[in-house]
């Protein structure tokens, strides 16, 4: 499976229903943060660019807040894209390189506690 | 045994590419009782039908099986074609080869092989067909027209300037509809009540319309050309013969707190009211919810003014029946409700309003006068803040899948109003798409950007937070600058998607006409049939059918109006002969037929039967064919089986299933 696939299927999004509103772009609290904003997530896939998603700074800005999803008037909810590409990098073991050593001095104050729990599952062993 | 013709079209390539049909022809060949078969390019074409009249002519053909498309399409067609060559046209059957076969599959074997075997059913049902003949009903030359906003009334203007007298039902005091809420009209900016009120005024003064104000529609029976309808004419408590509209009722009426429903309840009414200065007619209703003396039995001081002695506390609500040909739906929209809409802070802030509500602020008979002013404290907003598709082209639940489609115009027309009167008001609109097609549309919207400085940008708005000071936080994105935005704004209006006025459910249950999942009455035909509903005698006008704005209602109002003139001026119609027949040997008059017919076209009879050689008088159902419909409801209630409908027979139907099992 090509990772195009793998976001849509772990998502469940479609991001072809995507009208280009923006409404997630202007409720996101990180926006500023993120060198992909929200509205962006969607065309990554359309374009076959997931590798760039997962590796840009907005998947660990995203908050998880969820107002994006909350609020997308056409169901598209592209928290869950980022959340997917996340999932995707994390799933990747021993390509990333990421050892649970490693996982301490990343550490950072505003990573959201989420990803910690799942990254110290993944290499808890 | 009948002589059977079948007719295998190819329709271009629509059948032939997917069903073989020399194969059908040669299968149609050894179908007892079949003496000719042939395939034609097109048989609905003149030559095609002419190789039809041929063989009727050279092999004394006396049944037809047309392998085709739809009967929906061609039927009419063959049968013509029949009857023009001496044939019964209820001795023609349609096998539908197209949508229900070589449209839908891919593989040309088991296309084939089923489209044989539709031919097959056809065949073995022609053999049972009976000649039929078409009778005929008379037509009512009235027209009922539910609504009285602008589609209503000219749907009505010009089916009464036709000559034929029009019935109006509007639930609401007056007529007027939403275009007497509005204040001006795009893309002329002409005031909205200066044009409509003249017409108004010739709907109410005109000879062959009458008008049933604050009425609704309550019981609809009979079928195109012979509507009955029963209207409730709800209590007004003030005599309309008597009122002349002076108005002192209103002035001294002491309870002076109901929401004012023609301001958006923006401001509050007397209980006695007329909705608004130009009424029509101008007799005002008694709010009974509101009324003191209604309720506490102590008041009456608007009988006391009333120097006419119009008021009536006594007055009950009347139901009225009149006889119709045909009824036209014109019952228009509302905005949606926005209570899903949290983000946008309407119910937390008066300042952030509805589209709409601007339109009465900025109305002189609105609650504002026409000033331009904050709701919650009377200050002129100098930064404004318009949100387009609210609750529009949302597939989430939330709000509507489809685009409103006056939006965009509104808002244009809007923001340029408020910065040719208040040149110090900012405006910026926040957009997903600008849509304007149509004559002088974009030039207008154009106009507000270019002329008059609005500010529009690409992209939502996420959020609006009502701030300590007053005022409203607006975060929204640029996305052509890709930056978020926060801003400061003083009033927050918001494009509200537009829905079909709740009350049209129960109003197409009544008229059997159907509504899609967005609630608009469906058309006949999206493309060819567009203001007529598939009920025969039922027609749509204005945005019951589908968002559209005044131009185009006006337009649709117009089109349905021919339409309805069409009928109207036809002294009967034919009759559908394909109705159904008790069998008075097999009836054993146990009512239940008349029960399920929603025509009320059974009733019963004592007759003399001799059954056998028994002679002896029972009752038995009689179909009056000029009211049936042929839906077959009571062939299939009648426990003997007596209920028979005529094209369709019990026998037809088994006979076919036969074909196909064969």
């Amino acid at each position: 499976m090509n990772s195009v696939e793998a976001i849509k299927e772990i998502s469940g999004v479609n991001p072809l229903k995507c009208m280009k509103c923006g409404k997630c772009s202007a409720s996101c609290p990180s926006f500023n943060e993120m060198d992909i904003k929200p509205h962006q997530f969607v065309t990554y896939v359309i374009n076959d660019d997931v590798e760039s998603l997962a590796w840009s700074k907005s998947a660990w800005k995203c908050l998880s807040c969820f107002a994006c999803i909350e609020r997308c008037p056409r169901d598209v909810q592209p928290g869950r894209l980022i959340d997917a590409a996340r999932q995707l990098l994390i799933r990747q073991r021993g390509q990333q390189g990421l050892t649970a050593e490693e996982i301490p001095t990343l550490l950072d104050e505003e990573m959201p506690q989420q990803l910690l729990m799942s990254a110290f599952r993944k290499y808890w062993r | 045994m009948r002589r059977i013709g079948v007719f295998v079209c190819h329709c271009g390539s629509n059948i032939a590419a997917t069903v073989d049909v020399k194969k059908v022809v040669e299968l149609a060949l050894r179908e007892p009782g079949v003496v000719h078969a042939e395939d034609y390019p097109y048989m609905c074409s003149e030559a095609g039908q002419s190789r039809i009249a041929q063989a009727i002519r050279e092999k004394q053909l006396d049944g037809l099986v047309v392998c085709s498309c739809s009967p929906r399409m061609h039927e009419a067609t063959f049968r013509k074609c029949a009857e023009k060559n001496g044939l019964n046209p209820y001795l023609v059957e349609i096998a539908n080869i197209r949508e229900h076969c070589s449209w839908i599959h891919k593989n040309m074997e088991e296309a084939t092989q089923k489209a044989a075997i539709l031919m097959r059913a056809a065949v073995a049902k022609v053999h049972l067909n009976a000649p039929l003949q078409a009778g005929t009903s008379k037509v009512t030359k009235r027209a009922l027209v539910i609504g009285g906003g602008i589609a209503g009334i000219q749907t009505a203007l010009d089916i009464a300037e036709a000559g034929f007298p029009v019935d109006i039902v509007e639930k609401e005091p007056s007529i007027g509809g939403r275009m007497s809420q509005l204040d001006k009209t795009f893309p002329t900016l002409d005031c909205s009540a200066c044009i409509l009120t003249p017409k108004m005024v010739d709907a109410a003064s005109h000879e062959n319309i009458t008008l049933f104000t604050y009425s609704e529609v309550e019981k609809v029976s009979g079928f195109v050309g012979n509507f009955t309808v029963d209207i409730r004419k709800k209590a007004r408590y003030v005599d309309m013969d008597k009122c002349t509209g002076c108005g002192v009722c209103q002035e001294k009426c002491p309870s002076k707190k109901s929401l004012n429903e023609f301001n958006r309840g923006l401001n509050t009414r007397s209980a006695i009211y007329t909705p608004f200065a130009q009424a029509i007619p101008n007799v005002p209703v008694i709010d009974a919810t509101a009324c003191i003396k209604m309720k506490t039995g102590k008041c009456g001081i608007c009988e006391k003014f009333c120097q006419a002695g119009a008021i009536d506390y006594t007055q009950k609500d009347a139901i009225i029946t009149r006889e119709y040909g045909a009824i036209v739906v014109a019952t228009g929209f509302d905005t949606i409700p926005l209570d899903k809409y949290g983000e946008y802070a309407y119910n937390e802030s008066k300042d952030v309003i509805t589209s709409l509500e601007l339109e009465r602020i900025m109305n002189a008979a609105g609650p504002t006068k026409g000033h331009l002013e904050r709701l919650s404290d009377g200050k002129a907003p100098k930064e404004i803040v318009f949100i387009q598709c609210v609750g529009s082209r949302c597939s989430d639940r939330r709000g509507k899948p489809y685009c409103s489609k006056i939006c965009c115009m509104y808002t244009a027309k809007h923001a340029m109003l408020i910065r040719d009167k208040y040149p110090d008001t900012k405006v910026t609109v926040f957009y997903i798409d600008v849509r304007t097609p149509g004559k002088n549309f974009d030039e207008f919207y154009r106009r507000a950007v270019e002329d008059y400085g609005v500010n529009y940008i690409k992209g939502q708005v996420g959020k609006v937070a009502p701030q300590p000071d007053g005022s409203l936080l607006v975060q929204g994105v640029d996305l052509l600058e890709n930056k978020q935005i926060l801003k400061k704004a003083d009033m927050v209006v918001l494009a509200t998607a537009i829905e079909p006025n709740k009350d049209v459910r129960k109003i197409a249950t009544m008229l059997t006409a159907s509504i899609d999942t967005n609630n608009f009455l469906t058309e006949a035909h999206p493309k060819l049939r567009p203001v007529e509903s598939p009920t025969a005698g039922v027609f749509l006008s204005g945005v019951c059918q589908g968002p559209k704005d005044i131009p185009e209602t006006v337009a649709q109002a117009g089109a349905a109006a021919v339409k309805v003139i069409g009928l109207l001026a036809k002294d009967s119609l034919t009759t559908n002969p394909c109705t159904a027949k008790s069998d008075e040997l097999r009836c054993n008059g146990c009512s239940q037929c008349a029960n399920v017919c929603p025509y009320g076209a059974i009733s019963y009879e004592t007759k003399l039967i001799n059954d056998h050689g028994v002679r002896e008088e029972r009752r038995i159902a009689v179909v009056n064919s000029a009211l049936c419909q042929g839906c077959g409801a009571c062939t299939v209630t009648c426990p003997s089986g007596a209920m028979d409908l005529q094209g369709f027979s019990n026998r037809q139907i088994i006979a076919e299933v036969d074909a196909i099992c064969r």
